[in-house]
């Protein structure tokens, strides 16, 4: 048997089902190697071993009886700590949420728990999600696990380090301008932002409540597409949630892996990366980009540019309405109710107990956008910022649907770099948010995208974004799919074995 | 801040030189079984904070769904008012701190509201005046803030606050007017008859408890004075939370009298939120609107707007009950009463019960003068509402139908309705308890007769002589004798049989 804490997830289910090993031999495996390792790599703020391990007896227990268990009962799994869990620590990367243990589960934390998965603990990440990095939790630095000098990307960044380093099968992330595709994409991961509203956000902290989306980080297309399936469906406690049926997206996936692309046309956005738009971005993540195109090509994709204009203006919107909502989000962590509380003495009075909390509560990025919402929302301020902003977000949506006239996906590269490394841009925020400049487009539109491996350059993975049209998530699989298969047979390995091939924590 | 402590201008001068406007903002507690985005049941008067979850406590990663049955309520309130209903509204997000909003904003509408340009008529000694309605939208109540230690209950002086989150969330209604002008010496008086009227509406259309001593319904009353003849309107105050229909009546009046005194003194009124003193009917200024905070309102993105549909607004129109303006013309109409008499009935918070009463049996004319007479006496004794009196209209119903019957008269009716307001049963038990019925020709009755004229031979020879009604104090006799139990036409028929014939 191979090593199980390299095993794919669907691997791992199979291996469950079969009866050939059992959940507490899986999570003990993971949980032995986080022990080991998560001291240097600093993927996980909450680990409960042994609660990991009792719901893995239960699991074994039924399947030993005969119960009816799911095809995920038994797989362990990492939540990122934005995702609110009953009775575990949950603190959203955040000093203000210290301690704070909530009384219920996340729509998607229950559906997961239902299915059997066996929880191994909540990953690190920037705090409440705002950067691309990481390095903006309150808690630690998380290193990617291709070169521990180097970011590994955000905001799910403990998710991406955990299961590229082995120390999660596959990990729940939440991607509001990218914060699943980047880090996937610089950990050499499978990360999917599905549609907007196809994946409940009761339960999952709020940074920006229009973009949030949950979604799978995972080694594998089919991993992804598999545990996409297990949270995803009409939630009535989310009023945005989608009240269609859960898509078809394993077997997309399946499909997509014999390889056939016959008729598919794809559609490379000239704005990000291409002539006259290549600015910031690496040689390297444009050239493994350009051979993954030829490669959709050699599948049978037709390919053409596409033009989308409003995408140049992203970036700008993004950082309005995201903040602005931001602003509104966390207007709630006041001290009166749970997490931190400072300076209540007797002597200071509310709004100075308010004002302290914060102070002290919120990281310097949290409150720099804040600060940037409070002030986009202003009366006065609120059209020229907001409002604009808004009408952005509708020019972008009108790029899409021009372009869906003529092609099935559009492509792009994920991320405009590699991981750069810790520190490299922590005093500069607009080079942290040009890391999103790919990923933000979709998010505005609420349209799914995937980034699946597609190469290393300089010796780190590179990622390769797939767009698709609303609820058209399927699609994103099957050709992330077909690109995974190709690229796995042209290799002869899978493409995380590359770093399982070399020493832990290895300079490339 | 205004000067203090206030001089007051007479009410009568006030309007030798100054002309009122007036602008009301009621909110209104939906009656709805849950809360207005939680399914948190509504049910006043739980344990602090027993009535929570973690979407009305605005825990992490909690989110609302708005609540139907709010919705559509609104739109009927709407409706009713004849407002135009928005075919696309949304809901927007108000943010301040404050700890009785947990999510550091409430959920409301801002733009773009459920109702918009309603009007409603109210009547004064008379005279109608139309009060525009500028919208009516769908928001959530807040938490309520219990100030420990100290002697006002208010924040200052106190120890330490609670706060409890059972009310917030509950669906509140606002209902907004244009600005008020031309109501002159009446216009305390059209405020009071506007949130009286709203009331009736919202109880016929059953969308609220409408208990004002609840809190069911809150007004925040805005009042402003020009000089006559001006242009321009003054600048406004806004008296918050004035929560009883006599305490809207004194608020304006108040302010109207405060604020000409300050303007007799050339010094400018400020716009700011005043508070309401139930005690002593005067107003005291609360935070300055002039430095107030920038709500900064933008749209709830976790909501999804609501676009009510055509048809469905049609039904609901349809639908709608008969509103309190028309019933009360059709029920004059019915119980050939005048504009008048019916405004009385209205005043004394009567109209159903009349109804009532009428629909269990009895005569327009008699319902009304026992809920106009012996009851509202009692009412006003024992300071309580009419419709608070332990007795039902289908008691009070029964209660003229043995009159009528003959079984009691009024004098025993009255003893009657002690024992049913005692809790001792309805009418026919308590004067079969009682034995309150009166007495026919009975042997009783005969010796009774015949003792009066025996003991009062004096009255009875005047009435032998021609003196007729002299034959009154021999019933007075009779009746002293029977406790009242005998029926007096009966009496003094029996008395004339043995005297004057």
């Amino acid at each position: 048997m191979s090593d199980l804490t390299s095993t794919d997830a669907a691997e791992l289910g199979r291996l469950l089902s079969a009866g050939e090993v059992t959940a507490v031999e899986v999570t003990r495996a993971y949980l032995d190697r986080i022990a080991a390792e998560d001291d240097a790599l600093g993927a996980y703020l909450h680990v409960d071993g042994e609660s990991a391990l009792r719901t893995a007896e239960q699991v074994d227990a039924a399947r030993a009886g005969g119960t009816a268990t799911g095809p995920l009962a038994g797989i362990p799994l990492a939540l990122k700590d934005v995702v609110v869990t009953e009775g575990v620590p949950t603190t959203s990367g955040s000093k203000i949420l210290e301690g704070w243990r909530p009384p219920y589960d996340a729509t998607l934390a229950a559906r997961l728990k239902n299915a059997g998965t066996v929880l191994l603990g909540k990953t690190n990440m920037d705090e409440f999600a705002m950067g691309s990095s990481t390095e903006n939790s309150a808690y630690r630095v998380t290193r990617n696990p291709w070169d521990h000098d180097r970011i590994p990307g955000g905001s799910s960044g403990g998710s991406s380090a955990a299961v590229a380093g082995g120390l999660a099968p596959w990990a729940i992330g939440t991607d509001t301008g990218g914060s699943i595709r980047q880090p996937a994409a610089v950990t050499g991961l499978v990360g999917h932002k599905p549609t907007y509203g196809s994946v409940s956000r009761y339960g999952l902290i709020a940074f920006s409540s229009s973009l949030d989306q949950a979604g799978p980080m995972t080694r594998t297309v089919l991993d992804a597409a598999l545990l996409h399936e297990a949270v995803a469906g009409h939630d009535p406690l989310d009023s945005t949630s989608i009240a269609s049926p859960v898509p078809v997206l394993a077997e997309a996936a399946r499909r997509g892996a014999e390889g056939d692309l016959a008729g598919l046309r794809v559609g490379v956005v000239t704005e990000l990366g291409g002539d006259g738009h290549t600015d910031g971005y690496d040689e390297g993540v444009l050239a493994r980009f350009t051979e993954t195109v030829a490669l959709l090509e050699s599948l049978g994709a037709e390919v053409r540019q596409v033009s989308c204009p409003a995408f140049d203006l992203a970036l700008p919107a993004y950082y309005l309405i995201a903040p602005s909502e931001a602003s509104s989000n966390l207007a709630r962590f006041d001290g009166v109710r749970y997490g931190l509380r400072v300076g209540d003495d007797g002597a200071r009075d509310l709004d100075e107990v308010m004002a302290l909390t914060r102070e002290q509560g919120f990281g310097p990025e949290v409150k720099r956008r804040i600060i940037l919402g409070t002030y986009a929302l202003s009366s006065g301020y609120y059209d020229a910022y907001y409002g604009q902003a808004q009408k952005v977000r509708t020019l972008i949506n009108r790029d899409f649907t021009s372009a869906w006239d003529d092609v099935d996906v559009l492509v792009s590269p994920t991320s405009p770099t590699v991981a750069w490394e810790v520190g490299a841009r922590v005093d500069d925020p607009i080079a942290m948010y040009a890391a999103d400049l790919c990923t933000l487009p979709a998010s505005l539109a609420g349209v799914p995208a995937i980034s699946v491996p597609c190469g290393l350059s300089e010796g780190l993975p590179v990622g390769f974004q797939i767009m698709a049209p609303a609820l058209a998530d399927d699609r994103c699989y099957k050709v992330a799919a077909a690109l995974e298969a190709a690229q796995d047979a042209a290799r002869g390995s899978r493409f995380l074995d590359q770093l399982a091939a070399r020493p832990a924590g290895s300079v490339a | 801040m205004s000067a203090t402590p206030d001089r007051l201008v007479d009410f009568d001068e006030v309007l030798t030189r100054y002309e009122p406007v007036m602008g009301l903002e009621t909110h209104v507690e939906l009656g709805t079984a849950s809360k207005m985005f939680c399914g948190c049941s509504t049910t006043f008067g739980a344990e602090p904070n027993t009535q929570t979850c973690p979407t009305c406590l605005g825990l992490p990663g909690s989110l609302p769904v708005a609540n139907a049955a709010a919705i559509e309520s609104t739109i009927r309130i709407g409706l009713a008012l004849g407002c135009r209903i928005a075919t696309w509204a949304r809901f927007s997000r108000k943010n301040y701190f404050y700890p009785d909003i947990p999510k550091g904003f409430q959920t409301t509408q801002y733009d773009e509201p459920l109702c918009t340009a309603g009007h409603l008529d109210v009547e004064v000694d008379g005279e109608t005046y139309r009060v525009e309605i500028e919208r009516v939208h769908l928001e959530e109540d807040t938490g309520k803030n219990l100030h420990v230690g100290g002697s006002t209950g208010r924040i200052h002086g106190a120890d330490h606050s609670l706060i409890d989150y059972n009310r917030a969330g509950i669906p509140l209604v606002e209902i907004v007017t244009r600005p008020i002008p031309g109501a002159g010496a009446k216009a305390p008086e059209v405020a009071k008859a506007y949130v009286t009227e709203l009331r009736e509406i919202l109880v016929a259309l059953g969308v609220s408890e409408v208990r004002m001593e609840q809190g069911n319904l809150r007004c925040d009353v805005n009042t402003s004075l020009a000089p006559i003849g001006s242009l321009e309107w003054g600048t406004r105050t806004e008296t918050k939370n004035v929560n009883s229909l006599r305490s809207v009546e004194r608020a304006v009046r108040f302010e109207m009298r405060r604020q000409a005194a300050l303007l007799d003194e050339g010094q400018r009124i400020f716009q700011e939120t005043r508070h309401f003193h139930e005690d002593t009917g005067t107003t005291s200024p609360g935070r300055s609107k002039e430095e107030a905070t920038d709500y900064r309102y933008f749209p709830e993105p976790d909501l999804v707007p609501v676009a009510p549909d055509e048809e469905w607004v049609a039904a609901l129109l349809a639908a709608l009950p008969e509103l309190p303006a028309a019933r009360r013309s059709r029920l004059s109409d019915e119980w050939g009463i005048a504009p008048t008499e019916m405004a009385w009935l209205v005043n004394a918070g009567a109209v159903e019960l009349v109804s009532d009463t009428v629909a269990a049996g009895a005569s327009p004319a008699d319902a009304r003068k026992w809920w106009l007479g012996d009851l509202a006496r009692r009412a006003n004794d024992t300071g309580t509402e009419l419709g608070e009196l332990a007795v039902t209209p289908k008691q009070v119903a029964e209660l003229i139908g043995l009159i009528s019957a003959g079984t009691i008269n009024d004098q025993l009716a009255r003893q009657t309705l002690d024992g049913v307001l005692a809790g001792e049963g309805d009418p026919a038990a308590v004067v079969e308890a009682r034995g309150l019925a009166v007495m026919g020709e009975s042997d009783e009755l005969v010796s009774a007769v015949d003792a009066a004229i025996e003991g009062n031979p004096d009255v009875a020879e005047k009435v032998r002589g021609g003196k007729v009604q002299a034959i009154g104090a021999l019933v007075g006799a009779v009746m002293k004798t029977t406790r009242g139990k005998a029926d007096a036409a009966t009496v003094k028929r029996m008395l004339e049989e043995r005297l004057v014939s």
